[in-house]
This record gives structure tokens, sequence and C-alpha cells, in this order.
């Protein structure tokens, strides 16, 4: 018998059919998109290459899907099994925001049907970061079907494939953990490039990697954290709060970490000033480093750690914190100069929006439907 | 080795290779050994956009037409119709050329064939390359996946996606090189440089031309100076002029590894919308990145074999134990 059961409520509710909407709105744009081109769907024009599509869908997008990941390195490599009963959910939320992800870069590339070409050897760069990001993030989401197979398996009841697949699950489970460690640095690799269009206070050179891995981790286990305490109020679920107490003091670590490098940089490089100019970028640093400080210091408390709600407090900032770091490095601080500017049409949101959509709508489906959430009375 | 040891040393051997620690370090790259390029002389333009129309049809591009009196090419930028483009520096009342205060000045924009080019760098997929002996910085449209990468890593903002066509493709000039036209090969020179009719784009080798920007700024304002035509080595004619007091700058002897595409001027290029530019190019510290963390993928083979490792042992340890 599995520790883990389908939660078996209603699929079709309320807040399932709004999002129903949404998805159909943003499939509709996605149409408009195939058929005549990026440039009728959406803003992006001579100095901005990347808008939203690529910056959500693809760079904060696959951050937020780090549950799998944090997780994967809490319970596999540092033996914490009692954080086990975590591991499901975050998995399938992992494969659906990096599924989506890939989905994202698809629909973003101006020459799709070639898009085989990363795969040709004759045909790669190996210079390029780009190259590294795609051919990780697509190896990475087969990867992350295999470790969320057991959970198909297990619902159809296929006992000797699961023990099959159980026998060889150490290996992709480490793969499970180099990947996104690979990808998720070369993602803020491909910020160094860019130059000076990334604005000095977000353009660290060769620490891009580095501060790129550690919003990533951040992200992974404030994501898991979030999830579990809005399941827990969603669903009227028992919280698994002594969890994610443990949880909570990683993610200090890590914030101790990513600030101490982040304002090093600064100092070393002579860019605190620019903190201070008084002009939109010092605003974005302020509100961004105060969303990092936030959760550091409501975390920092025991009693911060094992109250619901501060939590969840801190894990929504923690997110918010990564996501905007990323989004002011690649977007909002990027600057190609030429009077260029960029902000996404209507259309282009609706089918960043569609897609988030589809993928709450599949997330709320399988864990209704499939072995994905433990058994209250183990939590 | 200990687990709570090989934790610890993974990663600090981590820290140490994501912030550069390794010294695979990779210097920029030096011009090709027969770089084609040109030089710009701001001062020679008069803004006549000759340059501009021979392009379009050696490119097979339409004229851009703005209002309906207008009836030349009137592009303001580069676009995926326009390779190349004069644009227009203006000060106060715009009397004086040449001049930074109430006066103007031409600037072209077009590609600066890199010597070390970040577009070339950043493609997946070696849709972009650097000619090993013109260093010309042609595309190949076959290999292109449309991730636009090249544009985010280009210091210049020179590629050029066209967004509008659902088959759309990038548009950058290609030294009148590219496949179907191919003007160098056949010893011809570009289509701006042959149709200028002061010799502000000059057509050569990137040496020649490095040459021809030293001797002008060595020379003395008011001098009469025999400006060449076309071609720095076999000009296609010669005019005398007197010397306009040069800014000592070359563009494109160090920025950012170089360009192959020299510009000189008498206002400073930040004027011109230059870009700040560092003499190390950024595509060589994104590689020094990528080869110090990827080198013969030693770094995740061997992060692969441990994390297997430990693994395989905690997933075992449990089996064993509490179950």
């Amino acid at each position: 018998m599995s520790d883990y059961q389908p939660l078996e409520r209603r699929v079709i509710t309320f807040p399932f059919i709004v999002l129903g909407i949404i998805g159909l709105i943003g499939l509709y744009f996605l149409a408009h998109r195939f058929l005549f081109g990026i440039g009728s769907v959406t803003n992006l024009n001579e100095g901005y290459p990347w808008g939203i599509w690529v910056v959500y869908d693809i760079v904060v997008g696959t951050a937020l899907a780090c549950g799998g990941y944090a997780l994967a390195i809490t319970v596999y490599v540092l033996n914490k099994g009692k954080y086990h009963p975590l591991v499901r959910a975050a998995l399938l939320a992992s494969l659906l925001g990096y599924t989506m992800g890939g989905i994202g870069a698809f629909i973003d590339m101006g020459r799709w049907w070639q898009f085989y070409n990363v795969l040709l050897p004759w045909q790669m760069n190996f210079n390029a970061a780009m190259l590294e990001v795609a051919l990780c993030v697509m190896a990475y989401i087969i990867v992350l079907f295999i470790e969320f197979s057991p959970v198909v398996l297990e619902r159809f009841g296929a006992r000797d494939l699961m023990k099959k697949l159980e026998k060889v699950l150490f290996i992709i489970l480490a793969i499970g953990v180099l990947l996104p460690t690979m990808h998720q640095s070369s993602l803020g690799t491909m910020l160094i490039v860019m130059g000076y269009k990334v604005h000095p206070l977000w353009q660290s050179l060769h620490l891009q990697p580095l501060l790129a891995l550690l919003t990533a981790l951040t992200m992974g286990f404030s994501i898991v954290v979030f999830e579990s305490s809005l399941s827990a109020v969603g669903f009227r679920r028992t919280p698994e709060t002594p969890l994610m107490t443990g949880l909570s003091k990683a993610i200090v670590g890590l914030i101790a970490l990513y600030l101490v490098i982040r304002f090093g940089e600064l100092l070393f490089r002579g860019k605190l000033g620019l903190i201070f100019a008084g002009d939109l970028p010092s605003l974005m640093f302020i509100i961004e480093t105060a969303l990092f400080v936030f959760p550091l210091v409501v975390l920092l408390s025991e009693k911060g750690r094992k109250n619901a709600r501060t939590l969840l407090y801190a894990a929504v900032a923690m997110l918010f914190a990564g996501s905007l770091y990323r989004f002011n490095a690649f977007l909002i601080m990027y600057n190609p100069g030429h009077g260029y500017s960029y902000f996404p049409s209507i259309p282009e949101l609706m089918v960043t929006l569609g897609i988030v959509a589809i993928e709450i709508m599949i997330f709320l489906y399988v864990i209704k439907r499939f072995p994905v959430l433990h058994r209250e009375e183990h939590a | 080795m200990k687990r709570r040891d090989f934790l610890k040393a993974s990663v600090g051997g981590t820290v140490v290779a994501l912030s550069g620690g390794s010294a695979i370090a990779r210097p920029n790259l030096e011009p090709a050994p027969e770089a084609i390029g040109m030089l710009y002389d701001s001062t020679l333009c008069v803004g006549c956009k000759a340059c501009v129309s021979k392009c379009k049809e050696v490119n097979g591009m339409p004229p851009t037409i703005r209002g309906e009196d207008v009836q030349y090419d009137s592009a303001l930028d580069l676009s995926p119709q326009t390779l190349n483009v004069i644009k227009v520096y203006r000060d106060g009342k715009a009397e004086v050329k040449d001049s930074e205060t109430n006066g103007f000045a031409f600037e072209k924009r077009s590609c600066m064939h890199c010597v070390d080019p970040g577009c070339v760098s950043a493609c997946p997929v070696t849709a972009l390359i650097r000619h090993e002996q013109t260093g010309i910085v042609t595309y190949d449209a076959d290999a292109c996946i449309g991730c636009r990468t090249c544009m985010t890593g280009c210091p210049y903002n020179v590629p050029q996606f066209d967004y509008n066509n659902p088959f759309g493709e990038i548009h950058k000039c290609q030294m009148c090189n590219q496949a179907g036209v191919e003007r160098i090969d056949n010893g011809m020179i570009t289509g701006c440089a042959e149709v200028c009719p002061t010799g502000a784009t000059l057509f050569g080798s990137r040496e020649a031309l490095l040459e021809e920007a030293r001797r002008r700024m060595a020379l003395k304002p008011g001098e009469s100076y025999m400006y060449p035509r076309g071609d720095v080595r076999d000009p296609i004619s010669s005019h005398e002029r007197a010397v306009p007091s040069y800014l000592q700058h070359i563009w494109g002897e160090k920025e950012a590894g170089g360009t192959n595409v020299l510009h000189i001027s008498s206002i400073p290029f930040d004027k011109l919308g230059m870009p700040p530019l560092p003499d190390r190019s950024y595509a060589s510290i994104s590689e020094t990145m990528q080869h110090s963390l990827y080198q013969y993928l030693a770094l995740p083979a061997l992060a692969l074999g441990g994390l297997t490792y430990v693994i395989k042992r905690n997933v075992d340890d449990d089996e064993g134990g509490e179950k």
C-alpha cells in the first residue's frame, strides 16, 4: 500500500473553469503568432529581442520550477528522508514548470521548424551558454518525466515495471540534480555577453552563473514551502509546518550567501554608490533587496520559522525576490540604448497567462486523480 | 572519503568553478589574417544616403518610404529591411558641421564586423560565422533557430529579426559577401563604399584602413589632403580637401576587442550613439566561464560520479533501514 493517495475531489470546479477560459484566450493568440508571425502578437522590437515569453516563461518560470531540484538535493544528496512526503508534489510542479518553459522557448523561437539544429553535433556551438541551457533543459524535462513516472505506474498498477525502474532510479536522480545545477547557472552566464546593456547593478560578469544558481535554489526551496502552505489552506489539509521549518533554515543560509556575494561584488567593483542614485535602477535594486532581506529576517527567528503564516509570507517574498532579480537583470534593467523601449502587449501577456493557467489546471487534475500528495496521518 | 567531506569538497569546487577560479581564461580573439573592413570618416559624410540606397539594391530590400511626399529612402534606423543607415547628431541650432555644440554630424550604423563578435559567440547553432580569412561575419538562415540570442549579444544592436514574417529570419550586413552576392570573393568592393561620393565609407583591409586612419589623425587641421574614394589601396578617384580637426580616437581599434569596420570623427563617439565598451570583449569573458565549467565536460562528469555514489548509498540505506 502506497504512502501517497489521490486527493479524491471534483475536478471541474469554478476556478478550474476560469483557468480554462484564460487558457483558451492564450491559445487563440498563440495561433495568431504561428499564422502571422511573432510581431503580430508581441511588442518585441529592434532593440528588445527578448520579452516576457523568454524572461517569464523560461528564465523565471524554470526557477519557480526548481522545487524538485531543491528537494532532490535535500532528500537524496543530504539524506534527509523526512522530507520525502513532499517530493512528489514538488516533482509534479517542476515537471509542469519545466515543460511549460520548454513550450515557451519553442513558441518564442523565430525559426521553430529548424529547432532540431540544436541537437545536431556539427551545428552545436559549445562556446554558447544558450546551447548548454537548451540541451540541459530538454534533457531535464525527460529526467523529470522518468522521476515522476512511478506515480503514473502506481496509479495503473504496473508493479513489475516500477520495480525495474526503482533499480536504476538512483542514476536518474543524480542526473536530475546535475542538470539544473548546469543550466540554471548557464542562464546567468547568458547575461555576460549582453555586457553594458545590463545595468551595472545587475551586470556581475563572472559571478552571474553563481548568483543565478543561488536564486534558483532559494526559489526552489521557497516554492516547496509556498505550495505546501497553500495546499494546506486551499484543501484544508493538515499543514506540514514541522517539515517547513527545516527547509526554511536552508533558505536562510542561501539568502545570506547570496547577499554576501551580491554586495561583495558591488563593493569590490565600486558600484555601491549606484544604489543611492535615486533613479529607477536604484529603486528596483532597493525593492529587490528588501524582498530578499524580509524572508531572511523573518526566518532567522525560531518563532518565524514555526508559524505557518509567517512561513508563507517569507516564501512569497522570496519568490518575488528571485523573480524580480531575474526580471531586472534580463528585462527591466536591460537597456540596448538608441531610445529603444519595450512593454509587453496584451496578447503577449495573455499567451503567458494562458500557459500558466493550463499548467495549474494540469497540476490540479493530477493531484486529484493520481497518488501525488502524502497521506495526512504521515505528514 | 566520508560523505560529509565529499559534499564539502564538491560545494567548494562548484563555488570556485562558478566564480571563474579555474585558469582557462580565453583572451580576446585576434583579427583574422586577411581581415577585410571599411573606414567610415564622419567628417567626410554629407548625408546623401547613396550608401543606404545601394545597400538595398545589393541586398534586394525595398526602400523605406515615410509619407507620400518623401520619394527617397528615409529609413530611420536599422531594421530587417535596412542593413545600413545614416543617422544624424544634432545639437542646439545645428548650424556647424562636425561641431559638438550648435552643430551636427553624421554617423553610419551597420554591422561593425567585430574581431571578437558577441553574436558568433552567443549563437547556439553556429548560424553566425566569422570567416577564418576575411573576418567577415555572415549568417546562415538554414542553421538559425530564431532564438535571437545574437541580438542580445551584439553591442551595436545590429542583427535584426523579421518579426512580421511567420517564417522570418535574421538580417544583418554581411559585407556584400553572402551566398548569392559574393562581391568581395569576385574582387569587387562593398556596395556602400563603391557609391560613396566623398570616400566617407572607404573599403580595404583592416590593416590598410587602420594605417589610413592613423595618417589622418596625424594631419594638422587646415592642411590639405588627398582623400581616396572606394578602395583605400586602389582608389576609384581622389579629391583634395582641408583636414578637419579629428578626435584622436579610432573607434574599432580596441573597443571590445576591435572591429573590422572603423569609425573616425571630430566629435565624441558617445554623442554619435556608440556604446560604452571596455577593451575586453564580453564574448571572451562569457567563453572563459563556459570553458572553465565545461572543458571536456570534466567538472560535470566528476559531479555526476559523486552524486551517483552519494545518492545510491542514501537510497540503499533507506531500503535497508526503517522501511
